[in-house]
Formats: C-alpha cells, structure tokens, sequence
C-alpha cells in the first residue's frame, strides 16, 4: 500500500516488478494518512488524497507500506493508525526509497532502496516519471 | 456681561472680515469696530453664520438618561452650531402632555446652552389613536410649536386629516414620520440590491413616498400646515415638488447622512448604519442633495438618536434604529453640499439655520445678521478638517457612523444671546 | 479559512476544494466499520442554535464526532440564551470556555458576521449554520457535491431553484456558490416571492416552471413555509401547487439525467408531490448523506490547520 502522493506509483512499480521476478501478482493500494498526522496544525491546510485499500481488504494479509523517504517516522505512524481503522494485518511491514536518518519515532524500514546520509537542513525530494515527467533522487 | 467683539469674521463667508460688536445679546455694530472693555475674539477670517436650529433631535430626557441627557445634548448641540433644537416626544414617559413638556422645556432652560424646544406628540402614547391634547401643549409653558409621532408614521388618514385640521387653530406645524406601516413590517433595510443580497427585509421607498403624497394632499384640502421629517428617496423629492407647485403647505427636512451615506455600508452588518428611514441608494442620495440646494427640501434636521452600546453591538434586527448627529451635521453640510458646489454659506444659513426657524416659528433665530439683531451666532473655521470619534463628542453614547472621517468645517464658536455656549473663547 | 459566513466569500477554487476534501472523506469513511477519524482530537465544537433545527444540528454533530471533536450543543431553549442574554455576551462566554469553533443558527441576518467579529480576538472560529433570510452556506456546498455527484460536474449546468426565493438562505447561498461554480441558475417563482434588486444576481428569473422544466439539469425545490402561505404572497396553497409544485407529469418534462433536490423538510403535496420525491431521480437523501461528510470537510479546512497568516 503507497502513501501518496509519492509512495502511490512506487508500491505499483513495486508490484510490477514482484510480478516480474517471482510470478506473482500483489494486489496494491493506496492510505492516505493526512487525516492522522500530528502536524497538521503546524501548516497550512493539506488537500487529502485517496485511499484504496486492494482487492479483498486487508485483514489477515501482509501489508507492505511504501513511502518515497523515511525521515522522521511521523507519516509512517500516521499510516498505522490509519490502517488499524481499516482492518487487522496479520502483519505490517516498510518499504522506502530513501532511508535519509533523523527519525523521532522508533520505528525502522524493512527494505530499504538506498540509505542517504543527510543534514537536518538539508531536502531530499524524490522525482518520478509520473509527477515529475523524469525519475531521480535530488539532495538540496 | 462684557460686550464681545468677533474681529475679522465674514458673515456669510462673503466679502472682506468686519468685526461684530455684540452687546446685551444683541448685534450693536458691524464695521470697524474699536471698544474698549470688550471681550475680544479673533475671528480670522471665520465665516458667520445665524445660530443653526435643529427641528428633529432626539435627546432621550427622560426615560434614556444612559444615553443621553438634556444637559449634555444641549452641549452637543452648542458644539455643533446649534442655538435652538426640538426635542422629539419619544420619551419615556412620553411627551403627549403639557406636564412632560413643560418639564423637557424646563431643563433646557437650566442648562441654558441651546433653546430646547419640546415636540409634543400628534396621538396619545405615540399610538395613532387618538389625538393628544394638542392645544394644553400649545398653550402650556413649553409653547410647543411642532408636534410629531416621529418614530411612529401618524398612518390612520382619518387621524392624520384631523391633526392637521386642528393644528390650524393653534399655528403650529404637524411633522409627519412618513412609513406606511403594512409595507415595513419587520423592513431593516432599504429594499434594494443590498437588502436583497444581505437578506434583510426591505423598506421599500413608497412606504415613504405614498404617505408623503397622502399627507401633501390632506394638507391642502386642509390648508394646513405639514412638514415630512428625514426624507429619504428621490420619489419623496419629487412628490415635494409636486405638491409645493400646487400651492401646499408643506416642508420638508433631509438628515446629514442620508445626504452622504448609502445602503453599500450595511456590508459589515454593524448596526451602527441602521436608521429610520433606512440608508438609501447613491442615486438617492444626489437626488436629495439637489432637491435640498433647489429648495425643494428646505432643510435639515440632525434626527440625532443616541443609543446604548448594548441596543447597537449586537445583531442587525435587533439593534435600535439611529446615529449622532448634532456634532458632525455642519461638517457633512460642507462635505456634501458646499465642497461641492450646491449650496454656498448664505445657502448653509437658508437650510440650516433660517428655514428651520420658520418652520417652527421661532422669531429670535435663523435672524439676519444686521445691527439689531438678536445675537444667535456660530462661527465656522471654513478650512479646517476634524476627525470624528465617538467616544470624543459630547454626548453620552457613541454611535456616530462617521466613525473615524475626516470632515472639513469646524465650528468655533456658538453664541446664544451673545452668550458663549461652545468653542475656544471664554465665556 | 478562519470561519465560513457566506459563499459569496469562496471563489471557484475554494469551494472546489472544500467539495474534493468531502469527496475524499466520503471515500475513506466507505465501508469502514470504525466511522471515526482522530483528526479533531482535542477540539472543542460547539452548536449554538436560536432556531429549532434537528437535520442541521444533528449533521453538525455527527460530523464533529466523527473527526473526533468534542462537540456540545447549546440551544436557546436550555440556557442563559432564554433568560435574554445577548448573543455576545454568549458567543463570549463560550470562546472564554474554550470553543475553538461555533456554529450557529439565528434568526437575524447577519449574525454569523457579527459573531465572527466579536470572537476574532479569541480565535475561535464561527459556521454559519442558517442566519435569517441570509445564508446557509454548508446546505448550498452540500448541495453542491450532490450535483456533482449526479451530473459529474456543475460547470454549464442548468439548474433551476423553485419557491420561496425572498424568504430563502438557501438560495443565496446556492445563488452565489452556483455561479462560482460555473452553473446556470434560473430562479422560479411568483414576483411576490422574489426580492427586489434580484434582476443584479448572477441568474436568470422564470415565472413559469413548466417552460424551465425541459432545458434543465436539475431542479432544487424549496420549502413553502406556513407563515407565507398566510402572508398574502400568493392566494392559496393548491395555486402555488398547481403552478409550482413538483408532481410526476413536470418531472416527466425534465431530461432523463434531470436530478430533483429539496433542502428538507419536504411538504409533501404542496411544493412536491410524494411519487417525486421517493422516485430514484430526487437525490434528497444524497443530500443528508453529504451533509455530513461535507461538514466535516468544513470543519476540516477551519480546525485542522494553523491559520494561513499566522
């Protein structure tokens, strides 16, 4: 399940290639977390995005989270609360592209693309092909 | 009391400054005037003018002393140029019998800063009943000379026919508060593209227009005397017309701020723009403005209405109809009829000061300014500008819509009998 | 957005995104058991209703529960309000207990406004829930999203509002969100039920419903209240029936996608018949149902977030 807006395509695309490499297909789907955030009031209004939950619901099933950059660990606990609100996994798993450090939050991805190294300064803005026309990972 | 002499001042705001010897209450010279032992006051080249009259005031003694007094209407009053004003009868008890006016006559006296003249009501309890005893007031101590339902429209014909009739023996005037009552049941505003928008519940101008008419034509029939109090809309102006040509009776007064404001401002929903009549359109407002320069409207009258806080901070319907007016008349005269070229100060004296006295009858005031005459004076600073504050003007409450203006003419004197009653000089 | 007092103050793109963010609520309350979204926690809401009105209220309500603020509800009946207390010393005493947003219904044009200045130092912030004959803008958003839902989208859409025009906030609530929104509002009704000065509104104005009825894409009905039936603003209620009542031939002239709305509560037989209004085409239910997810959006876009100048 991708956490847009980024995390959406990526849990696709990781579809995809699961299907490629072990024949086997994963259903996918989408959790919108803005309505479980914690920051909310620290900024201006957020515009809520879809959730979809994949065929045949969630419960008892293994569920993938999939987000573009893990930093603090916030939307990654959002996105618990939210799924405990749509069903039980039998167990609950992380996918990033980006681990780039700093969490607030005990919380740790099981698969991890690449580890970035950054300063609490600095930004890390994942681009792809479908928001962006391109893919890469830019550090600003 | 010592002599005064205004040094430099221009009566009317016409010619080169003379000076104005007031002795006894009277104008004892005017030229070049050298005295001695003379209180002297350094006109500048201010414009004078007779002492303004106020044929429409509210000043709420007794019944709403939290609001505003006799004392310190009167005060506003005089800060405002005002040496006569007529107290309404909306008072509480209400201003129906010779006790009550005898009383509000009395005070004004006691104060002793602007002749206050009471209005007695045309109906017992303001109801439109049954005629008060018009002639006890006429003829108490008070000498009432205008009567009025003001807030209330004397809306019976039958009534209103035999009001007029009876006031013919009595020389005095019927001032009518033109409403038709079934078209403004509930009205808040101006029927109209505000209304309508903010949805408040329209006061449409043939509530006014059709009594106008209506009374134009038992005036005549009557042959009595009738003045419209706060005329509001271009049709009221037109029926006036009308009517003067056909040889009627009839006067008519216009407010300050339905000579500037419009129903645009009623946007915020501050009661503090809620009258009766209610704010009108910008083509109503040029209307009067032209029907007041024409003569069609011969003057105007403050409807002064001082109210609480609690009656005005608080929802449109359930505010009280009303706003100041003695303090800020003269500065919206020259706002919207001298700045723009309608009216020069002799035109400010016919509307503010000689016409109001007519009406009314009073002989001291609204008097030229020539040797002889009693000395109801106010001096006007023509170029100097203030800003209104509410909280600063004299009266007890605050609610002035002009909030923050700034409006150019500033009186700086007022004389009552050649008596200091506002300004800087010292009395 | 600090309060909502009129939708004459959202252009295109705000009110569009009030209605996505109900759309969006709706989908992710689909199906779920738990109806309850944390996002409010810790809110304070309160219901200040002048005026009896079970279905707004209750919408309210549940749509502050359901993003879990605590929501109270004060009605002129049960409190210092009946003992005549001035709606600001009330509005004030309710921020200083600590209400971070009122909503309120009153009977006076312009109190949601007057309610909004007078807590503005507190921060509270203030829904206009139905203020006199002004507006009501959460019902004209609600019904928004419901035609949204039926048609697909509202730009170019003909829409006709039938009844009491002059008395109505629903109208110009719909008047002013409809126009933003692209639609093309005519108004039905008989002069004496619409107000002067409406020939400056953004719509056209109709007498005859019947003319109206085959270019239209919906039609939204409104409630002929008694107090007008014996005002002397049309001679009788079957008069107002047979010319502006909505009965099964009319809603035979309308095209087949043609969708029927009516803010509730429905006088059945008078301004619509019964047939039409249990028939699949009326979306009146729809319109409860959204009221609550389009509430909570509301309550989203002024509770969740910090101020936008701050």
């Amino acid at each position: 399940m991708g956490i847009p807006s980024r995390g959406a395509p990526l849990a696709r695309r990781l579809a995809v290639k699961i299907a490629e490499f072990s024949g086997v297909e994963v259903p996918t789907g989408t959790l919108d977390v803005t309505l479980y955030r914690d920051d909310l009031r620290r900024g201006p209004t957020r515009p809520l995005e879809t959730t979809s939950l994949p065929e045949g619901g969630i419960d008892d099933r293994l569920v993938v989270l999939v987000d573009d950059v893990l930093f603090s660990g916030r939307t990654i606990r959002a996105a618990l609360d939210a799924l405990r609100d749509h069903g039980r996994p039998r167990a609950v798993q992380l996918a990033v592209l980006v681990d780039r450090g700093h969490r607030e939050l005990p919380i740790r991805a099981d698969y991890v693309g690449k580890n970035v190294p950054t300063s609490r300064t600095e930004d890390v803005a994942v681009l792809l092909d479908e928001f962006d026309g391109r893919d890469g990972v830019v550090l600003k | 009391m010592r002599p005064l002499l205004l040094k430099g001042v221009r009566p009317y705001g016409e010619g080169d400054p003379v000076d104005v010897l007031i002795r006894d209450g009277v104008i004892a010279e005017i030229g070049s005037v050298t005295a001695d032992d003379v209180e002297v006051v350094e006109g500048s080249g201010a414009v004078l003018l007779p002492g303004f009259v106020d044929l429409h005031t509210h000043l709420r003694e007794p019944g709403r002393e939290d609001t505003e007094t006799i004392e310190t209407g009167s005060k506003a009053a005089a800060l405002g140029g005002y040496t006569a004003v007529f107290a309404m009868a909306n008072t509480d008890p209400i201003a129906d019998n010779a006790v009550i006016v005898e009383h509000v006559r009395r005070r004004g006296v006691e104060v002793g800063l602007v002749d206050v003249h009471p209005v007695g009501a045309v109906t017992v309890g303001l109801k439109g009943e049954k005629l008060a005893e018009l002639g006890t007031m006429a003829k108490s101590a008070a000498n009432v000379r205008v009567f009025s339902d003001d807030g209330h429209c004397v809306h019976d014909p039958l009534i209103m026919r035999r009001a007029l009739e009876y006031s013919k023996a009595l020389d005095v005037v019927i001032a009518q508060h033109a409403e038709e009552p079934r078209l403004t049941v509930g009205a808040q505003a101006h029927e109209g593209e505000q209304a309508a928008r903010l949805g408040l519940q329209g006061w449409p101008a043939a509530a006014e227009e059709s009594i106008v008419a209506r009374d134009c034509l038992l005036a005549l029939h009557a042959e009595a005397k009738l003045h419209i109090c706060h005329v509001s809309t271009t049709g009221t102006a037109d029926v006036l017309k009308w009517a003067k040509a056909r040889g009627t009776n009839v006067s008519a007064e216009v407010t300050p701020h339905h000579l500037l404001l419009t129903d645009d401002r009623l946007s915020t929903y501050d009661p503090v723009n809620k009258v009766n009549p209610p704010l009108r359109t910008g083509t109503d407002v040029q209307a009067l403005r032209q029907a007041l320069a024409d003569g069609v409207i011969d003057c105007v009258a403050t409807d002064h209405a001082p109210h609480a806080v609690q009656d005005k901070d608080c929802e449109w319907a359930a505010a009280r109809p009303g706003m100041l007016g003695l303090q800020t008349a003269l500065s919206v005269v020259v706002e919207t009829m001298v700045k723009t070229g309608l009216l020069d100060w002799r035109g400010v004296a016919r509307v503010m000061s000689e016409r109001p006295a007519e009406i009314a009858g009073l002989p001291d005031h609204g008097r030229p300014i020539e040797v002889g005459e009693p000395a109801n004076l106010v001096l006007v600073d023509p170029d100097a500008t203030w800003t209104v504050r509410g909280a600063e003007l004299a009266s007890v409450a605050g609610n002035t819509p002009f909030e923050g203006m700034e409006l150019p003419g500033v009186v700086t004197a007022t004389l009552l009998r050649g008596r200091v009653t506002a300004g800087r000089i010292p009395a | 957005m600090k309060h909502l007092l009129s939708t004459e103050d959202l252009d295109r793109a705000a009110a569009t995104s009030i209605l996505d963010t109900a759309d969006n609520l709706k989908r992710a309350l689909l199906g779920r058991e738990v109806r309850k979204l944390p996002t409010l926690r810790g809110r304070t809401v309160i219901t200040l209703f002048y005026e009896n009105s079970t279905r707004t209220r209750v919408s309210f309500e549940i749509a502050g529960k359901w993003m879990s603020a605590d929501v109270i509800n004060v009605s002129a009946g049960g409190s210092s309000v009946s003992k005549g207390e001035s709606l600001r010393d009330t509005a004030l005493t309710l921020a200083a207990a600590g209400a971070d947003c009122v909503i309120v219904r009153h009977p006076a044009s312009g109190a949601a406004h007057r309610l909004a200045g007078w807590l503005s130092a507190a921060g509270t912030s203030v829904v206009n829930a139905g203020d006199g004959m002004h507006e009501h803008p959460t019902q004209a958003l609600l019904d928004a999203a419901t035609l949204r839902e039926r048609l697909g989208s509202i730009e170019g859409r003909r829409i006709a509002i039938v009844g009491d025009v002059l008395h109505s906030r629903v109208v110009r609530s719909n008047v002013h969100l409809l126009a933003a929104l692209g639609a093309d509002v005519v108004l039905v009704a008989p002069p004496t039920l619409l107000p002067v000065g409406v020939q400056n509104w953004p719509v056209t104005v109709s007498h005859e419903l019947d003319a109206e009825l085959p270019s239209l894409d919906a039609v939204m009905l409104l409630r002929v209240q008694a107090e007008r039936m014996h005002g002397g603003f049309f001679p009788s209620a079957r008069e107002y029936s047979i010319a502006y009542g909505l009965n099964e031939n009319r809603l035979g002239l309308m095209p087949e996608h043609a969708v029927v709305l009516h803010p509730g509560p429905m006088l059945r037989g008078m301004e619509i018949a019964s047939a039409v209004a249990d028939s699949p085409r009326a979306a009146i239910t729809d319109q409860v149902r959204n009221g609550v997810h389009l509430r909570m959006a509301v309550l989203y876009h002024l509770l969740a977030h910090e101020e936008e100048n701050s």
